[in-house]
């Protein structure tokens, strides 16, 4: 059977292409998103005014995209990172979880030392646990060849179990030992409190500066280093890496490392700036290192651009907590989301193949 | 030869950011003959037979097939249109077999297709066009001359009135290309048509009845190859007339002296399989030794092992006395070995890169401060480079892959050569390369020589070797079977070599 519709890969890809689609396919989300309302009889309109007021109208509403932008930012950079080399990294999740793990550890044993510090080391913390934990998915794709996409998803359900096991099921050095009854992680120090900063009374939490400087540091790192240069050319052809004398193993799994780092940065954040202790149940509710999937697509990979979307989604995603109640779907935001992923895919299929429906019919040479 | 238009091109312009590829090209085809597609590198030839099978849109210009006016949007619709293409870079799946290749994105094959039918009508279209080659074979166990059979078939069986073959026989043994053109005249005698693009001249010459020759976009003229000549078509084709000579060499090879030293080399091939088994081979500076071989009896491998891409299970390398570590492309650099694989385009060269970068990829290290890379550094190497070696492409930062095949090769010749190296590896380096272009990396490996290089050059062109080499080594499955002095070569005695004749 022939097929109605068909894609043909793309020789030339205009310029323009790179920022339209994006933004297309966002347009073609929100459309529809407000088709899926309009059929469970909402009013979408509506719907969208009250998202927009919630998520980012305001100086508390945008204080709150802000909150929320911050760790989508650090995951998002996390699958970004990655998916310059060609890499899926789903690890995020888990990644994100070991760095909170390892910055919870930091802060609480750290007590008193002053801000600066404990921030430093806690960033460290987390950083060093989730890049570990990345580096094992690295090191079995560099290795063995085994797909990322699929030990790093399984590595996801490990880091919740752990984490389950630290808050929930065991008399962990994270664990509150004041609290029997109802088991949550210890809260941290005091001095252990990172700054929000209040800017024409916006709050802007100090982690969300240090996602700007780790987005402006990815983006050096790949656009003018000597290590970018090589990712790239080991992106573009294997074999032309292995030629120019590009070490292929190494360079797979410290792509690995630094990408789990960025998710464990934004574990670190979580931990250190917002909830103030490892919070099992809340940052596994929360899926930040699936939702940095989505992000990392929609700024097609680009780092900069990947803090910027973290503000839209963030304030989108903060909308849906606030608004949820009878009369707004409690799913909507985990759909429009999805959809978002959806069509940003789609968008990135769109660059670079071209569709094309059924042919007129060609004259055929006798 | 009926005197009816098969396929008419008028007007055709075709502009890339940069540069013109087609402008206003006319074409006009025969049914029933063999023509022949002729011009320098970048000439446009691939542009023009890509908007011919529906790849790329013609700006402005009409195409016309069997007299009507037609519009292709993809290379499907060209399909239905009757026309085929048999690209250069072979579209195959290795673990299929040759039947289940033809048959694959068939557009209207079932999931469950009849084997069975299948091979028969396959075996029929190869005994027909004496495309000997068989149906249940499966790709990766075929030599490359037999996957361009499948190619054809392929676009036979799907029934193609019009073939385009760019650059066909760049990968064949002589005797397979003289299998080809017979292919190809029976082909055109029932009413088919067949445009064959070629650099090589005298094969234009034995194949085509007629010969249309662009330059730099633009038609020069079409002529009847009865009435023309090699030297003819090459003042066709540059504009000036061109002349053939042996390159000559000022200063002969240092005997006395080893610069690159193989001995005992043992290593396996991508699948496991022992594909080099103790080679022991010396290049002195300024020499230059030729191997000698069919494609596929260990070649690639070599170059592959001497320049560490390929790890070698035993033997040693050394360069100038210094032993390079085994698999470590890095040391091989740095010891002063270039390397011009075969496969220009996934292994010399990141194609999606830009010209500037890829010019970069062996020597980013040392154009870099603090690990940042110095861009404008890396930007004068390019412009320089370009000049030099007459490179065209619309700028520095245009992606390789989107160079004509012959500046693809330039842009990995120049990196290779401008690295100062002590020994150099050349697999095939004018494979593609027009005739003009083809005499300049000759004058260059010469030059190359003459300043005290040892150059490794892996050719099937045994002209190519016996008109370089000072001394000619013969490969045949792996092993060194023969080794002669260039001086007292014998053309016939080499070729039986190569096919594993030992006298
Ligand atoms: N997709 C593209 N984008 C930009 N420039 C292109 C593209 N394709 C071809 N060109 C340019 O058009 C010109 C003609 O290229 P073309 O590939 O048709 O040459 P050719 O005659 O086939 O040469 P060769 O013998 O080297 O293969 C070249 O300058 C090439 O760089
Ligand atoms: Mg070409």
């Amino acid at each position: 059977m022939r097929s109605p519709v068909r894609l043909e890969r793309r020789l030339e890809q205009p310029k323009w292409l790179n920022w339209v689609v994006p933004l297309a396919s966002l347009v073609a989300a929100l459309i529809l998103g407000a088709l899926v309302l309009w059929i469970t009889g909402k009013n979408p309109f509506d719907v969208y005014q009250r998202i927009f007021e919630r998520g980012f109208a305001g100086k508390r509403a945008f204080s709150g995209a802000l909150e929320m932008a911050t760790p989508l930012a650090f995951t998002g950079l996390c699958a970004a990172v990655a998916f310059r080399m060609g890499l899926v990294n789903i690890g995020g999740e888990g990644q994100f979880y070991m760095g909170a793990v390892g910055a919870s550890y930091v802060g609480i044993s750290l007590g008193g030392s002053p801000t600066g510090i404990t921030i430093v080391l806690m960033c460290l913390g987390g950083m060093v646990f989730g890049s570990v934990y990345a580096a094992i998915v690295g090191v079995l794709r560099a290795r063995f060849n085994t797909n990322e996409i699929i030990t790093s998803l399984m590595m996801n359900y490990l880091a919740a179990i752990f984490l389950n096991y630290l808050i929930f099921n065991s008399k962990s050095f994270w664990r509150d030992p004041d609290s029997p009854q109802f088991p949550k992680g210890k809260t941290l120090n005091a001095r252990a409190d990172w700054n929000t900063y209040s800017i024409f009374g916006i709050d802007l939490p100090i982690a969300f500066l240090i996602a700007i400087l780790a987005g402006s540091a990815v983006w050096v790192l790949y656009k003018r280093t000597r290590f970018g240069f090589e990712v790239g050319v080991l992106a573009d052809s294997p074999k032309a890496a292995r030629y120019a004398g590009i070490r292929t193993t190494s360079t797979i799994v410290i792509v690995m490392a630094l990408s789990g780092a960025l998710a464990g940065l934004g574990g670190a954040a979580d931990v250190g700036n917002f909830r103030g202790l490892l919070d099992a149940k809340g940052i596994q509710m929360a899926g930040y290192g699936y939702t940095g999937i989505v992000v990392a697509a929609l700024a097609r990979r680009n780092p900069l651009v990947t803090v910027v979307v973290a503000i839209f989604i963030g304030g989108l995603t903060k909308a849906g907590y606030a608004l949820q109640g009878p009369d707004f779907p409690s799913g909507l935001v985990g759909t429009l989301q999805g959809l978002i992923l959806f069509s940003a895919v789609a968008g990135e299929i769109l660059i670079k193949y071209r569709i094309r429906t059924t042919p007129r019919r060609s004259e055929v040479v006798a | 030869m009926t005197s009816e238009i098969a396929v008419k091109m008028t007007g055709i312009v075709k502009k890339f950011p940069g540069v013109i590829a087609n402008d206003h090209v006319n074409l006009e085809i025969m049914a029933g003959e063999v023509h022949a597609l002729l011009g320098e590198n970048g000439a446009g030839k691939s542009t023009l037979s890509n908007i011919l099978t529906g790849l790329y849109r013609q700006d402005v210009g009409t195409v016309e097939i069997g007299g009507k006016k037609v519009e292709f949007n993809s290379p499907r619709d060209a399909l239905n249109a009757g026309i085929g293409m048999v690209h250069q870079h072979f579209r195959l799946v290795s673990t299929f077999t040759v039947a289940e290749n033809v048959v694959l994105g068939e557009s209207d094959s079932s999931l469950f297709m009849d084997q069975k039918a299948v091979a028969t009508r396959v075996q029929e279209l190869s005994d027909r066009y004496g495309l000997a080659v068989d149906p249940s074979a499966r790709i990766w166990q075929l030599s490359v001359g037999e996957q361009q059979r499948v190619e054809i078939l392929k676009v036979l069986y799907r029934g193609a009135r019009i073939l385009i073959l760019d650059e066909p026989t760049a990968v064949l043994t002589p005797i397979e290309t003289t299998e080809l053109f017979k292919t190809l005249r029976v082909m055109v005698s029932e009413g088919r048509v067949v445009i064959f693009i070629s650099h090589k001249l005298d094969e234009v010459m034995a194949v085509s009845d007629r010969v249309t020759v662009l330059r730099g976009g633009r038609t020069v003229g079409t002529v009847n190859t009865r009435e023309t000549s090699t030297t003819d078509l090459a003042s066709l084709m540059v504009g000036r007339s061109v002349e053939f000579n042996r390159v000559v060499r000022q200063t002969p090879a240092d005997r006395e002296r080893i610069v690159l030293d193989v001995s005992d080399l043992c290593a396996f091939d991508d699948r496991g399989r022992v594909a080099i088994e103790s080679v022991s081979l010396s290049v002195s500076p300024g020499e230059i030794v030729g191997i000698a071989g069919v494609a596929g009896n260990g070649q690639r491998e070599l170059a592959e092992v001497i320049s560490g891409m390929r790890p070698i299970t035993s033997g040693s390398i050394t360069v100038d006395g210094e032993s390079v570590q085994s698999g470590r492309a890095r040391s091989a650099i740095a010891k002063g070995i270039a390397h011009v694989p075969e496969d220009r385009l996934h292994t010399g060269l990141a194609a999606g890169h830009s010209v500037e970068d890829n010019f970069a990829l062996k020597n980013y290290r040392s154009m870099s401060r603090f690990r940042i890379l110095q861009r404008q550094q890396i930007r004068n190497q390019s412009t320089h480079l370009i000049e030099h070696y007459d490179i065209k492409t619309p700028g520095s930062e245009t992606p390789v892959r989107l160079l004509s095949g012959g500046n693809v090769q330039k842009v990995l010749l120049a990196r290779e050569f401008s690295a100062s190296p002590k020994v150099l590896i050349a697999a095939s380096p004018t494979r593609g390369l027009d005739v003009g272009a083809i005499e300049t990396v000759r004058e260059r490996l010469v030059q190359a020589a003459d300043s005290g290089v040892g150059v490794l050059l892996i050719s099937e062109d045994l002209d190519e070797i016996l008109s370089l080499a000072d001394r000619i080594l013969v490969m045949y499955e792996g092993r060194i079977v023969a080794e002669v002095e260039a001086a007292q070569a014998d053309r016939a005695r080499i070729g039986l070599t190569m096919g594993g004749i030992t006298a």
